[in-house]
């Protein structure tokens, strides 16, 4: 397709517009992040050892996209396709040039203006990292020059044939996912013994060392040269032959299988990391939860928070000796009977008024209704129940026999979080394809057709808000009893808007697609409250959040590992200009037309 | 007739809020039967229909199936009890494939083998479907999807089929082929009840036809008699 294309362009033929305005663009983000104070405040974070921090990654990537872009749409604009060539590549270094002009002129206005007042972030400090310490000149050098290199390299991205594409992707993102789970292997490879592992990447300090950097680079880059595809291959070829039995069959084996490494996995792991994975299973079960409501029964409920907080305070109530007005101190077996009751109660009492609205009434609705929810439990009138702001405190654990699961243990909240988790998925597994599965999916697409199917549809809604507000209330319970006590500050809307990014980023309707978006966000970036991984990112948390959010809508509405209906659904215009090309319309018509 | 009608309304009044729609309608549909209902922009055409299937409850008056008084059942019971409906512009569920919309037709049954076989029974009816039947219903043509639409009302054993428009957003060439294909459902022992703004063509297959003007039920003879009736020549065959 490239080779057949016509000859390069002339290095100075170009839409010097196009380049000016994208350019400028990399400019203003890259000021936008340095403002916004993301290097400042991850530059403690190393990840090669005295070369690259996560503060200046996050404006490195900036020029590196931008090349690629600007040169991606040199390349494709017009009808004729010239050959990529140095033309291409000068657009990019425009363009990374523009960018580190940004930089430069950003320099010279903190070094001449005092705005701190309104920006925070205009500072010495960022001065300092922008200049490395060693004056204006010095750093308006190298940002104009890196800026060069990386636009370059961007641009480059596309004259390079695949396989070295690829190489270089394995080899960076590679490198970036072993810098940023530093924590997570080191941890592991101490819970395996292999701590000469880990001492071997990774400096003492942190970060990796810069010799087993390159080596890891390498390596990584060899394994597309060694395999050529044959894995992908392998997968597709997997996928394709196999009869309906046989694939459900292998997905129950796959799900085995990541189930025997989680139940495993706990032992070789530290607190922290434990820690995290109880928090990401509490999220993935208020996912769970919410993938029925959205992603089956297409009901947008932003106040789904409310049967969290519903499952938490029942829990609190009847286990804990402090709780205010009703205090049976009952095990958890018996509580979560309770819980089971309430959340129902709670899921008829919200859903029957609101259950009636359609679309984005209903989301408004909800949403007031998760609000009104808090600001009960924080009201004067039931404080003498449920304890107002102070909340109810000194929940014990979940007491099962041999051993206790409490939050000073996060391996035994896991455990719990996880048995709960697969309770979930299996329900949410046994729905999808039940007849109140299809039912749901009925009212989704159609909601007065599905009335005339016989489809009762204020029926089956109720009872998408009910299952998905008794697996939010088992989230609820579990964390109260981790925590050992609820406050309503735990329950803002804010959980609500996260779980649904976990679900819409995962892949609506897809429970893979749910894990994995817990794990990613959650795991990684961390919860409302609680921290991820990259416990820097902790102030920064929402504005990448909704930032993803953004590109995701942008680039690939389905999610990250989405139903195979839902990509059909979004890439609908692509299959019917397939279905199209592939067959005239006009002749369907007529052929239709006999055949009735 | 000594005959129980199949479905019938006595003296049936219907408000949306303040509007009066349906006034003192009286209709009668009988095993077998091909009827039409006839009527301008607003006449109440859908809500006869809303309200037979039981999605718009009468203010006054009686809806009944087999004799009995149904006013307060639910849609589900009719259509357990064989009265089923195509909607206008067909609406099948767009994202869903073929055969899912097809299963959610009999959603309400739990007869496995019957199930089965009235698949089959539409296979050879529509062996065009029967290709298709992995396939995204919305990127079926116009025409393949008027027979997924008639399948899927078919597979919950409808003994009346209500039809809203069967004809309108068909292609002029498909529009004949659709009412032959009515007649052939017909033929297999389905009463149809049609909601047609077609008036011509409707009533050269029909028994029977009512036409509705404001609500009212203003002319009720049989097909014949309608076609030669000067006055509805004039307002709805467009004939002066």
């Amino acid at each position: 397709m490239m080779s057949t294309s016509l000859a390069p362009r002339k290095l100075f033929d170009q839409n010097w517009k196009r380049i000016i305005f994208w350019g400028s663009i990399c400019a203003l983000s890259q000021v936008f992040i340095c403002l916004v104070g993301l290097p400042a405040e991850l530059d403690r974070r190393i990840l090669i050892k005295s070369t690259l921090s996560l503060g200046y990654l996050f404006i490195i990537w900036v020029p590196l996209v931008f090349g690629y872009v600007v040169s991606k749409m040199v390349e494709l604009e017009g009808i004729e396709n010239p050959k990529p060539g140095p033309a291409d590549l000068l657009s990019g270094a425009v363009t990374g040039l523009l960018g580190g002009l940004g930089l430069v002129i950003l320099m010279l206005g903190i070094d001449n203006f005092d705005l701190r007042d309104p920006l925070l972030n205009w500072n010495p400090r960022l001065f300092r990292l922008l200049t490395f310490e060693n004056g204006i000149g010095f750093g308006s050098m190298v940002w104009l020059l890196s800026g060069v290199g990386l636009g370059t390299l961007g641009a480059a991205l596309h004259q390079m044939t695949s396989r070295i594409r690829k190489m270089i992707a394995y080899a960076t993102f590679g490198l970036f996912i072993l810098a940023v789970l530093e924590d997570v292997i080191d941890d592991l490879s101490e819970g395996l013994r292999l701590e000469w592992l880990s001492d071997m990447i990774y400096d003492k300090k942190g970060g990796v060392t810069v010799t087993s950097a390159i080596v890891i680079a390498v390596v990584l880059a060899l394994i597309p040269m060694v395999t050529r595809g044959k894995i992908k291959e392998k997968v597709t070829q997997y996928r394709s032959n196999e009869e309906p039995g046989d694939q459900q069959r292998n997905s129950i084996i796959l799900f085995a299988l990541v189930a025997v490494v989680f139940l495993v996995l706990p032992w070789f792991l530290g607190g922290i990391v434990n820690e995290l994975l109880a928090n990401v299973g509490l999220f993935l079960l208020l996912a769970l939860g919410l993938n029925i409501v959205v992603g089956l029964a297409g009901l947008l409920d932003l106040g789904y928070v409310a049967f969290f907080a519903v499952g938490g305070y029942t829990t609190a109530v009847f286990t804990s000796p402090n709780s205010p007005w009703f205090s049976p101190e009952t095990h958890f077996g018996i509580s979560l009977l309770a819980v089971v009751v309430m959340a129902t109660l709670a899921g008829l009492l919200i859903g029957a008024p609101v259950i009636r609205m359609r679309g984005d009434y209903l989301a408004i609705v909800t949403l007031g209704f998760g609000e009104i929810i808090r600001l009960l439990f924080l009201s004067d009138w039931l404080k003498p129940y449920l304890g107002g702001s102070q909340g109810i405190t000194n929940i014990p654990g979940i007491d099962l026999g041999p051993w206790e699961v409490r939050g000073a243990d996060p391996r035994s909240v896991f455990y719990m979080v996880l048995a709960f988790c697969v309770l979930a998925i299996y329900v949410s597994w046994r729905l999808q394809g039940s007849r109140l599965g299809r039912a749901w999916m009925a009212i989704r697409e159609d909601e007065s057709v599905a009335e005339v199917m016989g489809i009762n549809t204020v029926n089956s809604k109720l009872m998408a808000f009910v299952v998905g507000a008794v697996l939010a209330s088992f989230s609820g319970a579990v964390l109260a009893a981790k925590v050992g006590s609820v406050f309503p500050k735990s329950f803002e809307i804010l959980v609500s808007i996260i779980i649904l990014v976990v679900v819409i980023v995962g892949g609506m309707g897809s429970i893979t697609g749910v894990m994995v978006g817990s794990l990613v966000l959650i795991g990684i970036l961390g919860g409302p409250r609680q921290p991820g991984l990259l416990q820097e990112f902790q102030n920064y948390k929402l504005l990448i959040y909704g930032a993803l959010l953004v590109f995701m809508m942008l680039k690939r509405p389905e999610g990250l590992v989405p139903t195979a209906r839902r990509t059909r659904e979004l890439h609908q215009e692509e299959y019917l200009q397939d279905a199209w090309l592939g067959d005239d319309d006009s002749d369907q018509q007529e052929e239709a037309g006999e055949r009735v | 007739m000594t005959e129980t009608a199949l479905l019938e309304f006595r003296a049936v009044n219907t408000h949306y809020g303040a509007v009066h729609i349906l006034k003192d309608v009286d209709l009668a549909i009988y095993p077998g039967e091909m009827v039409c209902l006839l009527g301008g922009n607003a006449s109440g055409k859908s809500t006869t229909l809303k309200t037979l299937l039981g999605m718009v409850t009468p203010t006054s008056g009686e809806v009944l199936l087999d004799g009995e008084v149904v006013n307060d059942k639910p849609t589900s019971y009719r259509v357990t009890n064989g009265v089923t409906m195509v909607p206008e512009n067909r609406r099948l569920f767009k994202r869903l494939t073929v055969k899912e919309n097809l299963e959610l037709g009999a959603y309400l049954r739990d007869d496995k083998e019957g199930i089965e076989e009235d698949l089959e029974n539409i296979y050879e009816l529509f062996p065009r479907v029967k290709e298709r039947l992995s396939q995204k219903s919305g990127t079926l043509s116009g025409g393949e999807q008027q027979m997924v639409a008639i399948g899927r009302a078919l597979m919950s054993r409808p003994r009346v089929l209500l039809m809203d428009e069967p004809s309108m957003g068909l292609a002029p060439a498909l529009v004949q082929q659709n009412f032959e294909l009515i007649q052939q459902i017909h033929e297999e022992g389905v009463a149809i009840f049609m909601v047609e703004q077609n008036a011509n063509m409707a009533l050269s297959i029909a028994d029977r036809g009512w036409v509705l003007q404001t609500g009212r039920v203003v002319l009720d003879d049989t097909a014949e008699a309608l076609l030669s009736n000067p006055e509805l020549r004039s307002s709805y065959l467009g004939e002066s």
